[in-house]
């Protein structure tokens, strides 16, 4: 054990008024009262309503489509931003990019993984994600399929993110508890996206767009 | 914290005196305070269950120190098995060695930083320095505090006294940009050019933390611009430091916090980006991670019964933006990393009772409650704070030799209270007062008393004695 952690351990014990007490397993127990809000009061047509119209509130620009027309959008975003090279984690659903014809080098992160400078050349990533928050307009994403490491969602200016309406939670708690087997089995790292990238810094004012992704387009597929 | 070579700093009395005659700064806090205060309470209003959460994560705070020793061996051993190395630091100086160390091993001498005041609080970007390591600070704000070579004045929003025109004359003066407008969004642009090099060399990532969950050993850093994904993503080493007080039981928690946190400090629903990483992941950001767990006085204010729950504060910064005190002296006048009302509780228990400085702060206060109402996990700060003015009193009374005995103010106090605790004395005192003061009633009140006294009278009316009070008529009509 080094000096400093006992220091700072006996340090607690004294100023917690129980020297004597070595049982490290026992912990006095908590009356946590968890009275607070745990699932939403809204129907499944409403949190879908609700996402939509909270991502988009934070400047992001959201469309609600239907599976077969996904294809056909990703094509028309990329053509209507001028993305040329469109960034794909492992993983994603091969029918979303199955538009996209020579205009568009696609630039995927394996077998071998992209460098950071290839990523920061790109001009775009598409991705899915984990979960989406209706009360909060947010997206989580936990390092699984379609999603990537977290350095493709940083880097390239211009994040797609494809939701579909059966991964939208009503509220916060619930998404905390979707995600209880990411951290506790796999440990996998866990982003939350809610709108692009913003600084309030100056003036409080508010600005898209300063270290993340500038632009965050979310289809949302029900 | 107190360092042998650190000036001695003025009182909050004497530099709020300063602060209150800059009126741009005054203008500057004032538009920005009243701004967050509204949104703040809008989307406060939007959640039905508000005071259900704040009581929630007051609580789950008093399980963390109730139990720290316990939740800081959990924490420590999670980390281990996520492939984290844990340091443990007593005082600044010890957290400031681990870091350099850490860094010279790695043979760097440039790293990235996010945005954490606790390592404002350890002065680590000047240990670094002297070391031979530039840290940069890539948050929009700490950058321009950097570049400025000023000092942060809000939590959330250090660089809250300045405004965009000063922030273009400094861009274009230390980023060499000749043509750059005051158009935040321009501002702001001119920032990421700058540091997005930066980022894609760096080697090494420093960052503070919100919370750690001791169950499972996952850190979380809650930001808006982008900058702490990139430190936390992009290095290959990543080195975090948190006040033993961040801890939180369990990954459920958050459940509580991520409501608590965005909507109180930036008036948010949610801010832009969280991370939660839970040691290494192969394949996915840095592969070295390091986490340095700080003491540097905690544990003090761990000791005080009544002050033990300052540690709750999740740096939320809503007591500064409500705060009538804070809204006209600005941050500065605390000479602390922590102004605001979370800074006059936790400084002074933070620091030696010998500060004079930091003695000063628990009276930058008129104990409104405003702070108190909008905690998001419940700190009576007013409570804290008249408990730490107590212990001011008494330190001074016990170390202040014969000129802190013979002190008016301690004397009335002392004839005061030993009046008050019988009813003989009192109204005893209230007959001698009803003579006394007779030459100094004007329009019922008095206005002005002499001596000593005046301090008292110079900045409020003191309503006379009655000519006859309500016990005595009380007693006068049975």
């Amino acid at each position: 054990m080094s000096d400093s952690k006992e220091t700072i351990l006996n340090r607690v014990k004294r100023a917690l008024g129980r020297e004597d007490d070595n049982k490290t397993t026992t912990f006095k127990s908590a009356d946590i009262n968890r009275n607070y809000q745990q699932k939403s009061e809204l129907n499944s047509e409403e949190i879908l309503q609700q996402f939509a119209e909270r991502v988009s509130e934070y400047r992001a620009v959201t469309e609600q489509i239907s599976e077969s027309e996904l294809a056909e959008k990703v094509v028309q975003i990329c053509k209507n931003e001028g993305v040329e090279k469109l960034v794909i984690p492992p993983g994603i659903e091969t029918g979303w990019t199955k538009g996209l014809s020579g205009s568009v080098t696609i630039l995927r992160d394996e077998p071998k993984p992209l460098s950071k400078e290839e990523l920061n050349a790109s001009d775009a990533i598409l991705t899915g994600c984990f979960l989406g928050v209706a009360q909060t307009g947010t997206i989580v994403l936990n390092a699984g399929p379609g999603q990537g490491r977290r350095a493709l969602t940083l880097l390239p200016d211009f994040h797609i993110c494809v939701v579909k309406q059966k991964q939208i939670v009503g509220i916060f708690p619930e998404a905390v508890r979707s995600l209880e087997e990411t951290v506790r089995e796999s440990a996998r790292p866990v982003t939350m996206i809610s709108g692009p990238s913003a600084t309030s810094d100056i003036e409080l004012n508010r600005v898209e767009g300063v270290h993340g992704p500038r632009k965050l387009h979310v289809l949302i597929v029900s | 914290m107190d360092k042998k070579n650190t000036p001695k700093l003025p009182t909050f009395e004497k530099s709020a005196k300063s602060y209150l005659d800059n009126t741009q700064l005054r203008r500057n806090i004032g538009h920005a305070t009243q701004t967050i205060r509204g949104k703040r309470a809008h989307v406060v209003h939007e959640l039905p269950d508000w005071e259900e959460l704040r009581e929630a994560g007051s609580r789950i705070k008093a399980e963390v120190m109730n139990n720290l020793d316990k939740y800081l061996l959990q924490l420590e051993a999670s980390v281990q098995k996520a492939g984290g190395t844990v340091h443990w630091a007593a005082d600044g100086d010890e957290a400031n060695r681990i870091i350099t160390n850490l860094i010279k091993e790695k043979g760097e001498t440039e790293v990235v930083k996010v945005k954490s005041i606790t390592t404002d609080e350890i002065r680590l970007n000047d240990a670094l320095k002297q070391e031979g390591i530039t840290a940069l600070e890539t948050d929009l704000a700490e950058l321009i505090i950097q570049l400025a070579g000023d000092e942060p004045s809000h939590i959330l929003v250090p660089a809250i006294h300045k405004n965009r025109s000063e922030i273009r004359d400094l861009f274009r003066k230390k980023l060499n940009i000749e043509e750059l407008s005051d158009e935040p969004a321009h501002l702001a642009e001119a920032a990421r050019l700058y540091l997005r090099k930066n980022f894609l060399k760096a080697k090494v990532g420093i960052s503070g933390g919100n919370f750690a969950v001791a169950e499972t050993g996952t850190v979380a850093v809650v930001e808006s611009e982008g900058n702490g994904r990139m430190c936390t993503t992009l290095p290959e080493t990543l080195i975090s430091i948190l006040g033993i007080e961040k801890i939180i039981p369990r990954w459920q928690d958050f459940e509580v916090f991520m409501q608590l946190l965005p909507r109180s400090s930036t008036a948010e629903r949610m801010n832009p980006y969280n991370t939660f990483w839970t040691g290494t992941s192969p394949g996915d950001g840095p592969q070295e991670f390091h986490l340095v767990l700080l003491d540097n006085g905690r544990t003090n204010v761990l000791a005080d019964e009544t002050g033990r729950q300052t540690l709750h504060c999740i740096r939320c910064s809503a007591c500064l933006n409500v705060c009538p005190v804070y809204e006209r002296t600005g941050g500065h006048a605390y000479h602390s990393v922590y102004p605001g009302p979370i800074g006059a509780i936790l400084t002074p228990q933070l620091r030696s009772p010998n500060d004079e400085s930091a003695a000063s702060l628990p009276y930058a206060s008129t104990l409104c409650g405003a702070c108190y109402e909008v905690c998001p996990v419940k700190i009576n700060i007013p409570e804290v704070l008249v408990h730490l003015r107590g212990k001011v009193v008494n330190h001074q009374k016990k170390t202040g030799g014969i000129k802190q005995k013979t002190n008016p103010t301690h004397i009335g106090m002392k004839i005061m209270a030993s009046a008050f605790r019988s009813r003989k004395k009192y109204e005893r005192l209230q007959k001698m007062g009803r003579i006394g003061q007779k030459l100094f009633v004007k329009d019922g009140t008095i206005s002005r008393l002499p001596g000593e006294l005046s301090n008292w009278t110079a900045i409020r009316d003191l309503k006379p004695v009655p000519d006859q009070t309500f016990r005595e008529w009380w007693r006068e009509r049975s």
